[in-house]
């Protein structure tokens, strides 16, 4: 009996918990199609005023336009070094892998203000801040351990043994790479662009500190936020939303993530 | 394709390709930001002199502990509040969903992890303003406008907003590796539902329990946009004092001092909690 009612609570919370986390995507749905300057109960008429207004806007086209513009190389290059780092990770023992493994994972774990910070001023030294090349180069670093982690799982899976036989029948180790290890991992290098480009499209902070007066959507949105109620970030944060779940969806059900494996019982 | 590359060189361009890029773009601006912290600004130049002025002067000032001592009490709430919160969740979408519902419940904690967090917050606004969503369906049962926008509890939400997700996803990727039949067994033996997660669930999962705090934690830690959007930025945090110094006073030695604090405070605590989660292991 308390076992039940544990059960049927557990899972009342849990879709209560659901609800509060999906509660801003759906308001911000709501709102950007509701006629009244500020976001209040009761709801005004149904409107596309702000959407209309949001994407006339010439300074929102030009920064959706620079995103696209810097997402897409990221999600190239991210992926190709995540894969290497990856790979490095799984084939090779050398001096100092831990540090390896360390430095290549470490980036999302510093508050984005510090590593707006770091970059800004060390790119300005170098002369590469305040144009999107800074952008680039600072969302590269910090989506490499997104793509790295997807391809090292998909690596996990593969037998080693694949690319030995592959070895023996005379393919040299680039071979056996282009034609044994990147075909294995085709899913989940598609997925890695995927949420690598999401990374991208979404980073708002460093993008800010470094990009200067070359915005990108995010900066765009928090810009307007700066400014005073606007029901249009509620578009803009639609079309955000809408852009970043595609993206994370797509690479979901290519990779397989998500898919959750309970392991079997052990004898241990 | 006639692919002939020395295995050697295969092997240091796979190795040497991301590790150049992260040594160039991570670790050398890291660096730089400790170097800059010594240096002094004249004429809105960085002049390499070396100086421990801007440690003194920064440390010295009362507006950075208070930041500091707030940044600190809000993020170490937030991640005990956050991984009380989820605890259930977890353990009903680890033990009490069909594979199916496990699978959507796990790619709708994913989700707002790659989802813009700036508009998300955002949104909140619509609910805790003092003419918002909860106030209106409040007001009818006769409660009085209640407080929350530009408040430290606004800047709780959105701190919960941010690391409920993970903290929830870390917990259950914990609890997956627990054998259903110790929990079974455990109820074989009379144990209650509680008995259960305090005796089986939890001794099993504390280092992704530990985990999970630690993300919490550094995702707080360091965020600026709660704090600014529904805090209303009255009392700022150690990464609003980096923006506005940066920002408004040009001053990167003086931001780097407050960044490297604060990178210091996190390896501290991350390296109490490691230390803390594997205790008794090996």
């Amino acid at each position: 009996m308390i076992w039940k009612i544990t059960r049927w609570g557990g899972r009342l919370y849990t879709l209560f918990v659901f609800l509060v986390i999906l509660a801003p995507l759906v308001a911000s749905l709501i709102f950007s199609f509701n006629s009244d300057r500020f976001p209040s109960l009761p709801l005004k008429e149904f409107t596309t005023e702000w959407y209309l207004l949001t994407f006339t806007d010439p300074l929102v086209l030009e920064a959706l336009q620079r995103s696209f513009l810097v997402a897409i190389p990221v999600g190239l290059l991210s992926t190709v070094l995540g894969f290497a780092a990856a790979y490095s990770d799984y084939r090779y023992s050398f001096r100092g892998k831990n540090l390896f493994n360390l430095l290549m994972m470490l980036p999302p774990t510093i508050p984005a203000v510090i590593m707006g910070l770091a970059m800004l001023s060390y790119l300005s030294r170098i002369n590469l801040a305040g144009n999107v090349y800074s952008i680039f180069i600072s969302h590269v670093v910090i989506s490499l351990p997104f793509a790295m982690a997807l391809i090292r799982l998909r690596l996990a899976q593969m037998d080693p043994s694949l690319e030995e036989a592959a070895w023996n029948l005379q393919a040299n180790s680039a071979q056996s790479l282009r034609y044994v290890v990147v075909p294995y991992c085709a899913q989940s290098l598609f997925a890695a662009f995927l949420i690598t480009t999401a990374v991208s499209f979404d980073e708002f902070a460093v993008a800010w500190f470094v990009s200067g007066l070359e915005e990108t959507v995010p900066v765009r949105v928090l810009v307007f936020l700066q400014g005073q109620v606007s029901p249009r970030i509620n578009a803009i944060g639609t079309v955000v939303f809408a852009t970043s779940i595609l993206l994370v969806v797509l690479a979901m059900a290519v990779s397989g993530v998500g898919k959750s494996i309970r392991p079997k019982a052990t004898d241990q | 394709m006639n692919i002939n590359i020395n295995k050697v060189a295969l092997r240091w361009s796979l190795i040497g390709a991301p590790l150049l890029w992260q040594l160039m773009f991570f670790a050398l601006p890291l660096l730089f930001l400790l170097v800059i912290s010594f240096c002094s600004v004249q004429n809105f130049q960085l002049a390499a002199d070396f100086t421990f002025k801007n440690w003194s002067t920064m440390l010295g000032r009362d507006t950075f502990w208070s930041a500091y001592n707030y940044t600190w009490a809000l993020a170490l709430a937030t991640a005990f509040s956050a991984s009380l919160f989820a605890l259930p969740a977890a353990y009903s979408i680890s033990f009490h969903m069909s594979q199916r519902m496990r699978t959507i419940a796990i790619i709708l904690l994913v989700i707002p992890f790659f989802t813009s967090y700036l508009v998300r917050a955002y949104a909140w606004q619509i609910f805790l303003a003092d003419n918002g969503v909860i106030n209106a369906l409040l007001s009818p049962l006769g409660f009085s406008t209640i407080s929350m926008l530009n408040t430290t509890f606004g800047s709780w939400v959105g701190y919960l907003t941010l690391c409920m997700p993970l903290v929830i996803l870390i917990q259950v990727m914990g609890m997956m590796q627990i054998d259903p039949s110790l929990i079974q067994a455990a109820r074989n033996l009379s144990a209650g539902p509680f008995r259960c997660l305090f005796e089986v669930v939890i001794p099993s999962i504390k280092a992704s329990l530990v985990v999970a705090w630690l993300f919490a934690f550094i995702l707080t830690f360091g965020d600026f946009v709660s704090p600014t959007y529904l805090g209303g930025g009255a009392s700022p945090t150690l990464s609003n004092l980096i923006i506005d110094t940066v920002k408004s006073g040009q001053q990167w030695p003086r931001a780097a001092v407050v960044a490297i604090a604060m990178i210091a405070t996190l390896v501290a605590t991350s390296l109490a909690a490691m230390a803390y989660a594997y205790k008794g292991k090996k």
